[in-house]
């Protein structure tokens, strides 16, 4: 059968499930264009290329299904980078393809020429160039296989004009082979035993649980293990809602900005169980310091994560959840003792708090959102305080519902996030909780969500400040807030400008009737919280201090 | 500590890139590469000598195995293993310093591959040590220009690596 190029990408999308891809057009992907206007995938023109990354990583999040963006050659391509080093950090199964030159003008500078492939090959998990098109299903196969399988991550694939453009005799490249690609699935039978023995030994064992636990759907593994074992659970930013954050057990976030109770708990544990996570410096404070009486249990699916940062005592090299339900498997259930009596009142001792003085408190506001949509909304967030303040006072207690910017903390995620997890998930409360100076890095997306009608809230928390940097200054460098003030524009007549609704909050009293109403709004609604201007995120570790020296 | 190690990759172009870059980005220092293709064109072998302690090589060999193109990495020089470095030395050489420049060829059985006026271009393979004891005796000559290969190395006996892994023939 004679095929194009861009048929052989509808068709091989299709064939990988792909119904929505979010992209931006221009002259090197105009033949991928054209076939995509007669297929049946949904197509999301965004209104930057970030965001159309964005969008697909917030989509991938969401769904734990690839997320698919498209972008034209030179600056669409380059447009992509910041998205894709943000799915890599956060171990994001993305695929993005961009239009590259007409192969006879490679290398040559040619118009809107970049070397895509170079640039991004220390933020892909593998990419390709396809310089033949009969190469390019098989590459389109691998790349999705690669992305999603093991420990999830991007992949870019470029593709010449000439080579969508071409027509061939088509034959199929037959099933994914990677000689060099293996995925480990399972733990050493020894380390098995090693980690049983050190488990049934400890008296005061702690999970720290991240990202991974997502991305492998062990949530309820994770569970039952905890509940097993009376290990009380610290997650990660990256692993909010892996483990109910209302559960007894829990004790929320550890790290920089985790609670008091957490930090402690990581400090006087005698044994670490760390599943799906790579000890990240916001989580480990000073390293010599991290867990220092504890023997440690690293569960990973990525072997070059074990020993990374800190010496393990036994690594499980394998899928978490297959791994945990063969410790489950394992263990005896415990029954609880001083340990637990002890968490329990650093847990009341510490809890997370702050002043209420009648004026509008950014933690106030994300608790009335919490309130407002039952702790059932898919939340994503920008990068800053607003960031840790949702983590703190938004109780995720489902995998998936808690959508940020991790590894990379990319300012301008969350709109365009918000955008592909309300795409992915139609009929669910999607919010997007932004800073008043992240939104502006990606505000061009409110045009997205008016022009498809998606009903996210954007809650603006205005503090006037790029807070966060803000708070630095203050703590370290004096109160001096160079250059971290902003001048900003209103945002409700900027949203309605863009066809949305805004409203605006300045008083604690208004919070709870404004998100009623722009919950029963079926459209794009912003939100303008006038918040305390110089509220602080705390308790917070210093950095390169000891978990257990917090501020606040 | 210094390791050979010793990896089979896929025989695309960029390969050599994202290798160097994974060095690089991660601050891991190498001595030297040499790459050629195998007896299959559609592999090569790269063997890469890497300074580093203990952890620094498990992270190198952890991270270059993620590499999808990368299908087998070895750490040769935990094991009985020849190495081999090649140089081309040109070195001064008036009519005069000839004789005494060719004894020196003979005892470390290099190779003169080349006569100019006032030069000579000598071949000499060997080890790290030999190649450097080579060099030294050169030296007082008046070295012009020294090109040398990186290492390569391969197990000694039986045992071979392949992109199965190692192993041996009955
Ligand atoms: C793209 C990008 N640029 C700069 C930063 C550094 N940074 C981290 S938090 C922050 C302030 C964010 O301000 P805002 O969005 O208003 O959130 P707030 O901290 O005030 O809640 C900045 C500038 C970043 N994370 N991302
Ligand atoms: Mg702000």
């Amino acid at each position: 059968m004679k095929k194009s190029g861009a048929q052989i990408f509808v068709d091989c999308l299709k064939e990988q499930g792909v119904d929505t891809i979010f992209g931006y057009p221009g002259g090197a992907v105009l033949p991928i264009y054209d076939a995509l206007y007669e297929s049946d995938i949904r197509h999301i023109l965004t209104r930057h290329e970030q965001g159309a990354a964005h969008a697909a990583d917030g989509y991938a999040r969401a769904t734990g299904r690839p997320g698919v963006c498209l972008a034209t050659s030179g600056p669409g391509a380059t447009n992509l980078v910041t998205g894709i080093a943000n799915a890599y950090m956060d171990s994001v199964p993305l695929v993005a393809f961009t239009g590259q030159v007409v192969t006879s003008q490679l290398g040559r500078d040619s118009f809107q020429e970049a070397d895509i492939t170079g640039i991004t090959m220390p933020i892909t998990k593998h990419n390709y160039i396809v310089k033949d098109v009969r190469d390019l299903a098989r590459v389109i196969r691998e790349a999705f296989y690669i992305a999603t399988t093991g420990r999830p991550g991007p992949v870019l694939v470029d593709i010449p004009r000439d080579v969508s453009g071409a027509q061939i005799e088509y034959q199929d490249p037959g099933p994914v082979n990677l000689p060099g690609y293996r995925v480990a699935t399972e733990p050493r039978p020894e380390d098995l035993a090693r980690a049983v023995e050190l488990i049934a030994r400890a008296e005061r064992p702690v999970i720290y649980a991240g990202g991974g636990v997502v991305n492998s759907g062990a949530h309820l593994e994770l569970r039952r293990f905890a509940e097993m074992l009376l290990a009380p659970v610290a997650t990660t930013l990256m692993g909010l809602g892996a483990f109910p954050g209302d559960h007894p057990l829990s004790l929320g976030m550890l790290g920089m900005h985790g609670s008091k109770y957490a930090n402690y708990a990581v400090c006087e544990c005698d044994l670490l169980i760390a599943v799906g996570v790579r000890f990240d410096d916001r989580v480990t404070g000073k390293l010599e310091s991290f867990a220092r009486q504890a023997r440690i249990i690293h569960i990973d699916i990525d072997p070059a994560e074990i020993g990374k940062n800190v010496r393990v005592d036994v690594a499980l090299v394998g899928d978490a959840r297959r791994v945990l339900s063969l410790l489950i498997e394992r263990l005896e259930a415990r029954l609880p003792g001083a340990w637990q009596e002890k968490i329990a009142t650093w847990k009341k001792e510490y809890p997370l708090t702050y002043e209420e003085n009648g004026r509008l408190k950014p933690q106030k506001v994300i608790r009335e959102i919490y309130y407002a949509t039952q702790g059932q909304a898919r939340i994503t967030t920008d990068v800053g305080q607003h960031q840790m303040w949702t983590a703190h006072y938004y109780t995720f207690t489902r995998p998936r519902t808690f959508i940020s910017s991790g590894g990379l903390g990319t300012m301008g995620f969350g709109l365009p996030a918000a955008i592909g997890v309300q795409v992915a998930c139609p009929d669910e409360t999607v919010f997007d909780i932004a800073g008043d100076g992240s939104i502006q890095m990606n505000i061009q997306e409110l045009a997205t969500a008016v022009h498809y009608n998606l009903p996210i809230k954007v809650a603006i928390m205005n503090n006037g400040y790029l807070g966060m940097v803000r708070q630095w200054q203050e703590f370290f460098y004096n109160r001096r807030y160079a250059y971290s003030e902003l001048v900003n524009p209103d945002f409700v007549k900027l949203a309605e400008a863009y066809g949305a609704v805004g409203m605006r909050v300045e008083k604690p009293a208004e919070i709870a009737p404004a998100l009623q109403e722009a919950l029963a709004t079926p459209k794009p609604v912003v939100i303008d919280f006038i918040i305390e201007r110089e509220e602080n995120v705390m308790p917070f570790v210093p950095p390169g201090q000891p978990l257990n020296c917090m501020l606040g | 500590m210094r390791h050979t190690l010793s990896v089979l990759v896929e025989n695309n172009p960029g390969v050599l890139a994202r290798v160097a870059g994974l060095f690089s980005r991660r601050g891991y220092n190498i001595d030297s590469l040499a790459v050629g293709r195998t007896d299959n064109p559609a592999i090569s072998r790269m063997t890469i000598v890497v300074e580093g302690d203990e952890r620094v090589l498990e992270q190198v060999i952890k991270q270059l195995r993620k590499l999808i193109e990368v299908i087998k990495v070895s750490d040769i020089s935990r094991e009985e293993h020849v190495d081999r470095e090649l140089v081309l030395i040109k070195v001064s050489a008036e009519p005069e310093k000839r004789g005494e420049i060719m004894q020196i060829a003979d005892i470390f059985r290099a190779r003169i591959v080349d006569l100019g006026r006032r030069t000579m271009i000598l071949e000499c393979t060997g080890n790290e040590g030999k190649i450097r004891a080579f060099e030294e005796s050169l030296r007082p000559y008046g070295i012009k220009e020294l090109v040398r290969t990186g290492k390569i190395a391969m197990l000694r006996g039986s045992r071979y690596t392949n992109i199965n892994g190692t192993r041996e023939d009955e």
